[in-house]
């Protein structure tokens, strides 16, 4: 019995390793093609650019649709889909022509009626598409490759709106799809990009996986920011989400991956000792933290708690909280991103120099703070979020002031930053957020530093002198009036306080030696990368 | 779950000392039991006397000093933010220790009521027992977490939350034992003389009960230990400005890489005080009726 | 049997309806909301109200649990309210990883921790014993994610064996497959393991102390005779019983290890959904994991009827 079952035994060992071995022959021969490995910053879960303005969402716009126009590196406007373009004389009419052999990726050809459905689409709901909209008097298709778009009143920022690098970008859609509300999600993922979404393959929460679009025609021009021609150099790209720092940062040691998006500052000793590895700037704007207020009760309803903070917090810390040392973050004193032309440092006066702990707290008294409780909403899953949020409650705290921290995850967070109750009824006086470079550069694309009160971002900022500058600002003609109004909107911002600017820093990007012509930009695009 | 196992026979002596007199010695074949008690009541004591081990302020954020490494100023090193890992180690024993502790306590108490009753009125007990099938057959850091994601993150919320996925076990062991004792004889001798139901109670079935419970109470108190470090690490636990062990692992994973000493060091506290704990246990528990292993 | 049978299936649907009414419950009261998360940053309170609206958040609750267990009963559970794809084909996408991890770690676990229990019995009282149960205490009182972590360290950095993260399906290669779970059966094993140990230790002394055993050595059969053949089956129905309640343990213990691992699996998809407050997802997947739950131990319950003739239902 024991010879038989021994037997036995070894002949299902032998079956079972042979098998295994056959089975083991890896499929190499069909992966002659380059795929691109890359770990994208969050993960990707609503497939629409134009209803969300998260940047993971843009980001994947960016690699499927196109775009009329776009910004290059020197902040110029470049025509991306439009072979040429001319205003009229009396500066209310933009004639555009479409370049040649357009298609979407169902094969259609890429007419005006597409062009025109999807701009509108956006104008919706961006802010200086909504601008743009106010004075649009209409927008004609000619024929399938010519449209014109007229306009109420000179609009100077006609075309840089539509060449908006980032949230929301105005993406070109087919009609069809463009003619969905402005408040539903699209759920199909059709553009005229340089890649295709293929989404049989996607897994929400881990991976989203592109093809090279073969028919994609290229600009001759090379790439600048998102300008330029946007030439495929790999046959497939898969964005594989690795929510673990730790562990991204050990795929890429190990090749597992070939890219990663952003990484946290602190971890690049980790990858610097490895010579197959870069670890680059790539990104010339960066992202700019914030402490936003409420506005609508006390304390910070009263503009002198507000200039208190200001003359509290010591950016450096900030920087060092975030950025971990001065080589990927510094300080900047402005509403708008230090680096871009209208930034500056008019009435930063407050937030420069030795801090002044007396001024802060007179200004405390001279407001009547009544030992209020300030409740800052925090997310522990951001550490850029959760890092501000304990140097502000530092801060505040060593001015005698009644603060309590209540921190969840960021869904949390959003959901509860639109309460507009009390603080005792689950409301909030302040929550830290960043913003990308490119959305703080101008009066226009800033949101957070309106005061259109109840209707505006959440804080809800009021105050009609600075939405008067910005108006004036929209109405300036050439580049020396707008910097002036630009000052003036500024210095009003450090007056009435919509938020504090906190700290400037760049989110490295890790990539193999594998990789060549990584696009420098404020925005991540993955055209013009190679894989050896 | 299964009605194969026999059950099987606990002392049915009313009397406490014999009780007292295993527990000693119990202990003393078991060393490990006495170590697993001596660990647990220096972290208690660690936890107390805090502030006076040569603490600082663990919640005192001093960006410059950031990620040192642990040396002569900073025992344990600090964190991304400067904070003292040693401090915040120390001070982070009282919440995992209270989130232990409360939840083993309160685990006990509502399961033992629950128990007694599903035990004894068998109406309640069909109806309370599939209940408390169906929150036992969803994992109970599952459970935990969705709890504490409905409300705002708080220590009192995830003692709450964790008391709640652990009450089911309870209430099965504790209906179990009251099944089998309420066929004791001097327990019907009791029913048939008048006594009333909650003399019983006291007098004959809680005595022997006690014992199991504690044992079982000690396990509870590990598993909450180590289901608040698992919701903090997700990010679902208790506040992270208050540090717990849990959370200064969580705050510290990314960084494992250059700073390991941030997740080692509440990494090996937590460890001990679990691992304590559990000894403490398996040793009452032996003391007891070795043949309790099956059931626990 | 087949009566016994019936009436367990029975009182698992009933089990599965409490369930099924807890869950749906707990997220109706929640204050956390869904439609504010999908708004993304820049919403203002009407797109948040119109998002409400449109999803039928709005409804009474009833009316709501209703509708879900309609749609239920149907084999429709739902649809994300983030990627607006149908839960079950989520579930779907991610349960491969899921399994394959447990099942690893069931086999590593078991083929790990019976020998173990069974060596520490049979050399009761010696340093052996002491060190299999020594370990075995350890196992479970360190977290999961410290041995996940020490593990990659170790492994997979410094020593560059076995790889860090990811999935590989079975279909692209077996050994591939497999390289990629061995440290994540390690990682959430360790607790089974030691569970395991010390139940087949404690089960196995007590059947090595009863009468049959000493007859059988008396009668001259070999000591892993008598180990296997006789003390091990009837020791069984305990260890059974374990692996069954161990299940719940295991799938907490998944989520922890898919999150470290990278292992595109149905717990990070529930904790995601969780986080987000994506309320079909989070009532399908807990509505899954109990269903496993029930029925593994269903299976592990008429196991008995294998290890113990006496036994019949």
């Amino acid at each position: 019995m024991k010879t038989r079952a021994t037997l036995l035994r070894s002949t299902l060992v032998i079956g079972v390793l042979a098998a295994t071995a056959v089975l083991s022959a890896p499929l190499a021969l069909a992966q002659a093609q380059k795929t691109l490995k890359f770990i994208p910053q969050a993960d990707l879960r609503i497939l629409d650019p134009i209803t969300t303005t998260a940047y993971i969402t843009r980001n994947h716009g960016y690699m499927i649709y196109d775009t009329l126009f776009a910004t290059d590196a020197k902040f110029q406007v470049q025509p991306q889909m439009v072979d040429k373009y001319e205003l009229s004389g009396d500066r209310l009419t933009y004639t555009f022509t479409l370049r040649d052999g357009l298609k979407f990726h169902d094969g259609q050809p890429v007419r005006s009626a597409d062009c025109i459905a999807s701009i509108e689409r956006w104008a919706k709901r961006d802010a200086l598409g909504q601008k743009l909209a106010e004075v649009t008097d209409s927008w004609k298709a000619v024929n399938d490759k010519t449209f014109t778009l007229k306009l109420k009143r000179p609009f100077p920022l006609a075309l840089e709106a539509l060449a908006k690098p980032s949230s929301n970008v105005p993406f070109i859609m087919p009609e069809r799809i463009a003619k969905t509300d402005a408040s539903t999600n699209i759920t199909e993922p059709i553009g005229s990009g340089p890649f295709k979404f293929v989404k049989e393959e996607w897994v929400p929460g881990s991976k989203v996986v592109y093809v090279k679009n073969t028919d994609y025609v290229p600009r001759k021009e090379p790439p600048s920011w998102a300008a330029g021609g946007k030439v495929a150099k790999v046959d497939r790209v898969e964005w594989i989400y690795i929510p673990d720092s730790a562990t991204a940062a050990a795929a890429l040691n190990a090749g597992e991956v070939d890219w990663w998006e952003q990484m946290p500052p602190d971890l690049i000793p980790v990858l610097a000792k490895n010579k197959d590895i870069k670890v680059e700037n790539i990104d010339p704007l960066g992202s700019m933290g914030m402490i936003r207020f409420n506005f609508m009760y006390p304390p910070f309803n009263n503009a002198k708690m507000r200039q208190a903070v200001l003359y509290a917090i010591d950016q450096n810390d900030y920087v060092i909280g975030i950025a971990g040392d001065k080589k990927n973050g510094h300080t900047c004193y402005s509403y708008f991103t230090c680096g871009t032309p209208l930034s500056s440092e008019v009435g930063a006066e407050p937030m420069k120099g030795k801090r002044d702990f007396d001024k802060a707290k007179q200004l405390i008294k001279e407001a009547g703070y009544n030992n209020e409780k300030i409740v800052i909403i925090s997310a522990t899953d951001q550490p850029i979020v959760h890092s501000q949020t304990l140097l502000t409650a530092d801060t505040l705290k060593k001015l005698g002031l009644n603060v309590e921290i209540q921190a969840g995850d960021w869904g949390t967070l959003i959901t509860r930053r639109t309460s507009k109750e009390p603080v005792d009824k689950g409301g909030w006086s302040i929550f830290h957020t960043w913003l990308v470079g490119p959305d703080l550069t101008n009066p226009a694309v800033n949101f957070a530093i309106r005061g259109s009160g109840q209707k505006g971002w959440f804080g809800w900022a009021d105050d009609a002198k600075i939405e008067e500058l910005r108006d004036a600002w929209f109405a300036t003609t050439d580049a020396a009036a707008s910097k002036k109004a630009a000052d003036a909107v500024q210095a009003r911002a450090f007056e009435f306080v919509p938020y504090v600017p906190t700290a400037q820093f760049i989110l490295p990007t890790a990539y193999r030696t594998t990789l060549s012509g990584v696009i420098i930009a404020p925005i991540t695009l993955l055209w013009n990368v190679e894989k050896r | 779950m299964s009605t194969a196992l026999a059950a099987s026979p606990i002392a049915t002596s009313k009397s406490v000392s014999p009780t007292w007199r295993r527990f000693r010695e119990a202990f003393r074949r078991h060393p490990t039991a006495l170590i697993g008690g001596a660990i647990i009541v220096a972290m208690v004591a660690v936890a107390v006397f805090a502030p006076w081990l040569g603490t600082i302020d663990p919640q005192a954020v001093a960006p410059i000093k950031r990620l040192r490494p642990p040396s002569e100023q900073f025992w344990f090193g600090t964190d991304m933010l400067g904070r003292d890992v040693y401090s915040r180690v120390l001070y982070g024993a009282r919440v995992s220790l209270v989130v232990g502790l409360a939840v083993a306590g309160f685990a006990t108490i509502v399961g033992l009521a629950i128990g007694l009753v599903t035990g004894y009125v068998r109406a309640v007990d069909a109806v309370v027992m599939r209940v408390m099938d169906g929150l036992m057959s969803i994992p109970s850091v599952l459970l935990a977490i969705a709890l504490m994601a409905l409300t705002k993150a708080s220590i009192g919320n995830v003692i709450v939350a964790i008391t709640l996925a652990e009450v089911p076990r309870v209430v099965r062991l504790v209906r179990s034992l009251v099944l089998t004792l309420r066929e004791q004889p001097y327990v019907e001798a009791g029913i048939s003389a008048g006594t009333s139901l909650p003399l019983i109670l006291i007098r004959h079935i809680l005595p022997n009960i006690v014992a199991p419970l504690l044992v079982q109470g000690t396990y509870v108190c590990g598993s909450a230990m180590i289901t608040e470090a698992i919701l903090s690490f997700i990010g679902a636990g208790t506040p992270p400005n208050i540090p717990s062990w849990g959370n200064i692992m969580a705050e510290g994973r990314s960084l494992i890489q250059i700073a390991g000493y941030l997740i080692l060091f509440p990494g090996i506290f937590l460890s001990l005080t679990v691992l304590a704990v559990n000894l403490l246990g398996d040793g009452m528990r032996d003391a007891l009726d070795p043949r309790l292993a099956r059931r626990m | 049997m087949v009566a016994y049978v019936v009436r367990r299936l029975f009182s698992t649907i009933v089990v599965m309806a409490v369930v099924a009414f807890v869950v749906f419950s707990l997220l109706y009261l929640t204050p956390g909301d869904p439609a504010a998360v999908i708004a993304g940053d820049i919403a203002t309170d009407e797109d948040i109200r119109r998002i409400h609206a449109r999803l039928g958040l709005d409804e009474p609750f009833l009316v709501q649990f209703g509708r879900w267990l309609w749609a239920l009963l149907h084999g429709d559970l739902g649809t994300s309210i983030f990627t607006n794809l149908p839960v079950t084909t989520l579930i779907g996408q991610r349960v491969e990883p899921t399994i394959a991890l447990t099942v690893c770690t069931l086999v590593v676990a078991i083929a790990v921790a019976v020998p173990l229990g069974v060596i520490a019995a049979a050399k009761a009282g010696t340093w052996i014993d002491r060190a299999v149960m020594a370990f075995s205490v350890l196992g479970f009182s360190v977290p999961v994610f410290v041995v996940a972590y020490g593990l990659i360290l170790t492994l997979s950095v410094e020593l560059d064996w076995l790889p860090v993260q990811g999935y590989r399906n079975f279909r692209d290669g077996v050994w591939q497959w497999f390289r990629h779970l061995i440290l994540p059966s390690i990682a959430l094993g360790t607790v089974y393991v030691a569970l395991i140990a010390r139940m087949t230790r404690a089960s196995m002394l007590d059947v090595l102390a009863q009468d049959y055993i000493r007859t059988a050595a008396a009668k001259g059969l070999a000591r892993d005779q008598v180990l296997i053949g006789h003390a091990l089956k009837n020791a069984a129905i305990p260890v059974m019983t374990i692996i069954g309640m161990g299940i719940a343990l295991l799938i907490s213990g998944a989520i922890v290890t898919e999150t470290v691992f990278a292992l595109p699996g149905v717990g990070r998809l529930t904790v995601d959904a969780i986080l987000r407050r994506d309320y079909p997802v989070i009532q399908g997947v807990i509505l899954m994991f109990s269903a496993v739950y029930v029925l593994v131990n269903l299976a592990v319950d008429l196991s008995y009827m294998f290890f113990d003739p006496r036994i019949r239902y």
